[in-house]
């Protein structure tokens, strides 16, 4: 295994538990329509329902931070450490989820059930817009400078320095915003096929949940196609690094279109996601008790997101382009760990089809027996 | 950066905030899966419904702790990147690893099952919700290796090498990560856990057993906390006793402070209560202590498990003094010294750099060659000053006493209550004892939070000891922004823990108020 090898390997990695990120998102989505929901019992239903899998998506953030970290520290360093609000704000949409699913129908939580729903809310809003955010910096760039002589520096010792805004530029960049607005409709459209297919005692509920899909999924197509519409027209950064780990780079107008021709599999992979995006969400809504959209839509976006971080990624490109300092850009050659962490973490990484395994096998026992209004006032656990 | 110092402490206030709050749950949660676990396994064995009752009582409450717990974790793993992003560029490919393999072998494996654990009753054969309970607890437990793991690692780095043209920390043995220091404070830190359970199940049973609710269940919620929370102790003093010997041998510094000890001798006797005296510094004559009240030996045999070996203190380490087997004085690298080798390798390190751009392979290699050498130094090239480099010794000391004490006291704690629970309506009678141990449950927590700050407190100036301080390891954002970020933080923690106080206290309530005394035992 060279590094070269371990490198492209690692960014696999990360893109399939990206992949898998925004498809878990559909827990975000379904928490964004809580506050929607016209009666107490809907609420219940909605937040027993996702609060299920919640943990989940949770783990995924985490498992995908730390991977990220172990793998490319200096993206770690240079993008948290530099977009400080940015993922400062998806973490505090993250800590008021994690304890609202388990305390919002308790006696004595001191703020009642409202304030707890309201938390779940903004964390479906606000974290998948953020995220959508951040990932969008991968196509479209951010403000740093990295300088690694800055270590022996006693008086500013950081290596890596960001535009003094700290995150809030990325936010309320137009470009970002396109992905983060289309993140979230796909996580609501995907929330709501969710609950079709998890929910089964409450016919009318279903066909709400069929409308929305369908206007949700609609939003988010348009907002897709403008997404990708820009990243085939933008230009990137291709790059090539020498041995002192510096980068020669090379503004490439389309570098994005052309990564979906070059890496063929990558355009392949996208299209067969659409494809499937939209199969599962107009059979959907246009059947009468078809409830297996979500698996559909699903694997769908599993498969376009990965085919986008492979086209942020390979073929030479820089997947975190500074506009400050075209040569300060990030690509999976200089922002790497080491080849034997990289090694010693790709043995550990052969865990990844047990752990999908039992994840597979719980999530099909749960489901099994779907939530029904009865259960939630027999069950000895109720969020 | 114009305010560096005040990012720094702010930083460091922020971490240590939300390290704080964490470990509130965290124990909890490693001791009170074992013993929902453990009352589990005793309802099938049995099939008495006397402990599926006690086991969805106890289970309830590890549910309402769980998830606080897991909130506050997320952000401890993200702001090694937010606020301290020097530090991930400069040990990233060693730290980076343990914290990945932790998400992708212990959260999954927890936050899979504990879905299991809570709405799977009547989905899954009690045989699978049983052991989905024993994976939650064993994914807890895994989680706790790797992130103790990690921080063993920033007390004793090792396993790695300086690669100067990356600048910055490289693994070259993966196994070395598994030093003494992360073993023995692994199982402390667990073990803690199991122990801080045992005190809350005992608490809350004696709660009940004054209110005369359900009295058959706290008895026997008491003898599984209380075994399980007496076997936690032992093994918490066991390894903690082991936890100081490592850390004579590589942070000699943490001891000397958790001593308040300037001066060391042979024979060096422990201070089991006093007070340090605040103007002492390494370099005055001052008393070490306003009062204290010492036991002859107990440092030596503590330390280095012989009672007549040569402890040093904080000046004896500041002057590069020490004594060896042989009672001989020998010396060791001075801090002056260090400072100044620190500096070297600094120079070094440029001149590298130097080289590189002029690609002058000779430069390079004499410059390699001088790094190597210093390297051991690099971090004390950041201080101006000796003062730098030592920690703050008050806290540390008057927090290894108040775990120390604490820890003993609840030693005593776990053997009452267990002879008292075994001598027939014992403690039933005796509403004291009851008394006691509802108000010690705070206590426990205390002990247990004690400890991390001797630990991270001890360790200070050092983010990654000897290499990386903490002034060098943040990231590059404005004073202001931390300082929001700090009480925002401070602000959500404490609204978050005000209702999990409220709702565990009342779910107490509620729940003990319910039959958990069925018995259907064949």
């Amino acid at each position: 295994m060279t590094l070269e090898y371990l490198q492209n390997y690692w960014w696999l990695l990360i893109s399939v538990l990206g992949g898998i990120l925004v498809f878990l998102l559909f827990v975000q989505g379904g928490q964004s329509m809580l506050l929607g929901a016209p009666t107490k019992e809907r609420r219940d239903l909605i937040v027993n329902c996702m609060g299920r899998k919640w943990e989940l998506t949770f783990t995924t953030l985490v498992t995908f931070g730390g991977a990220f970290f172990a793998s490319f520290p200096l993206f770690y360093s240079t993008s948290f450490g530099g977009a400080y609000w940015l993922w400062i704000l998806i973490l505090f949409s993250f800590i008021v989820q994690a304890v609202s699913y388990e305390y919002r129908n308790k006696a004595g939580n001191v703020y009642g059930t409202k304030t707890y729903d309201t938390f779940l809310f903004i964390n479906g809003c606000v974290g998948c817009i953020l995220l959508g955010v951040a990932v969008s910096m991968f196509f479209f760039g951010a403000q740093f400078t990295v300088s690694r002589g800055n270590l022996l520096d006693p008086g500013s010792p950081v290596i890596s320095q960001w535009a003094s805004t700290h995150g809030f530029e990325a936010i309320f960049n137009w470009k970002n915003l396109i992905l983060g607005v289309a993140v979230l409709f796909l996580a609501r459209m995907q929330g709501a096929l969710y609950m079709m297919n998890n929910i089964t005692d409450d016919p009318d509920f279903f066909n709400t949940l069929k409308n929305k899909a369908l206007v949700n999924g609609g939003i988010f197509v348009v907002f897709f196609l403008w997404f990708l519409a820009m990243l085939c027209t933008a230009t990137g950064y291709t790059v090539t690094t020498n041995p002192d780990y510096s980068l020669n780079v090379v503004e490439t107008p389309f570098k994005y279109f052309h990564n979906f021709i070059h890496l063929w599999w990558a355009g392949l992979t996208l299209l067969i996601g659409v494809v499937a995006v939209l199969f599962g969400l107009l059979k959907s809504c246009f059947s009468n008790h078809w409830t297996k959209g979500i698996w559909f839509t699903g694997i769908g976006t599993f498969l376009a997101v990965i085919s986008l971080f492979w086209v942020a990624g390979y073929n030479d490109t820089a997947f975190y382009p500074s506009l400050l300092d075209p040569a300060s850009s990030l690509s999976i050659r200089n922002a790497s760990s080491s080849e034997f962490t990289l090694k010693a973490m790709s043995y550990v990484s052969i865990v990844i089809p047990f752990v999908l395994a039992y994840i597979a096998y719980v999530w099909k026992s749960m489901d099994k027996k779907k939530l029904t209004q009865e259960e939630l006032e027999t069950t000895s656990h109720k969020y | 950066m114009d305010d560096l110092m005040t990012v720094v402490d702010w930083s460091r206030w922020q971490f240590a905030l939300t390290a704080i709050y964490h470990w509130l749950f965290v124990p909890l949660t490693l001791g009170l899966s074992l013993i929902v676990a453990v009352m589990e396994s005793l309802y099938l064995k049995t099939k008495s419904e006397k402990w599926l009752a006690a086991t969805k009582f106890w289970m309830t409450l590890f549910g309402i702790n769980f998830a606080i717990g897991v909130a506050t974790g997320i952000i401890l793993e993200f702001e090694f990147g937010t606020n301290w992003s020097n530090y991930s560029w400069f040990v990233g490919d060693i730290f980076g690893a343990p914290l990945a393999i932790e998400g992708l072998v212990a959260f999954f494996m927890e936050a899979t099952f504990v879905a299991v654990m809570f709405f799977g009753w009547g989905k899954v054969s009690p045989r699978f919700h049983l052991a989905s309970t024993w994976l939650t607890w064993l994914g807890a437990s895994i989680s706790a290796l790797w992130i103790l793991v990690a921080n063993a690692w920033m007390q004793y780095p090792v396993g790695m090498e300086f690669d100067p043209a990356q600048m910055r920390n490289v693994m070259d043995n993966f196994w070395a990560l598994f030093s003494g220091i992360a073993v023995n404070k692994y199982m402390h830190a667990v073990f803690s856990g199991w122990a801080l359970s045992g005190v809350f199940v005992i608490g809350v049973s004696c709660w009940l057993l004054m209110k005369k609710r359900n009295e058959a269940f706290a008895v026997r919620s008491i003898k599984v906390g209380g075994w399980i929370g007496l076997i936690g102790l032992l093994l918490t003093m066991w390894t903690g006793d082991g936890s100081a010997v490592e850390v004579t041998k590589h942070q000699p510094m943490k001891l000397a402070a958790m001593e308040g000890l300037y001066h060391g001798s042979t024979s060096q006797s422990i201070v089991a209560a006093g007070i340090v005296n605040p103007n002492k510094t390494w370099d005055n004559d001052e008393d070490e202590y306003i009062f204290d009240i010492a036991l002859p030996y107990g440092l030596s045999i503590l330390a280095k498990h012989d009672p007549s070996a040569f402890v040093p203190g904080i000046a004896d380490i500041v002057n590069g003094i020490d004594v060896n087997e042989n009672g001989d004085t020998i010396n060791t690298v001075s801090y002056a010294e260090r400072i100044r080798l620190g500096k070297l390798s600094h120079e070094a390190l440029r001149a590298y750099d130097l080289a590189r751009t002029n690609h002058d392979e000779a430069a390079m290699a004499k410059a390699a060659a001088d790094l190597k050498e210093y390297y051991p130094y690099f971090g004390y090239g950041y201080f101006d000053s000796v003062d730098e480099a030592i920690p703050p010794v008050g806290v540390t000391f008057y927090s290894f006493r108040v775990m120390v004490i604490l820890g003993s006291y609840f030693l005593l704690f776990f053997i009452v209550a267990l002879f008292a629970v075994y001598r027939k309506d014992w403690l039933q009678r005796h509403k004291w004892l009851q008394w006691i141990a509802i108000v010690s449950v705070p206590f426990m927590w205390m002990c247990s939070e004690a400890g991390w700050v001797v630990a991270e407190v001890g360790r200070q100036p050092w983010t990654v000891q000897d290499l990386l301080p903490t002034k060098a390891a943040i990231s590059e954002i404005s004073s202001a922004s931390v300082i929001t970020t700090f009480w925002l933080f401070a602000v959500i923690f404490t609204v978050i823990l005000v209702a999990e106080v409220s709702i565990m206290l009342r779910q107490i309530n509620k729940n003990s108020q319910k039959n958990l005394e069925i018995d259907n035992a064949h």
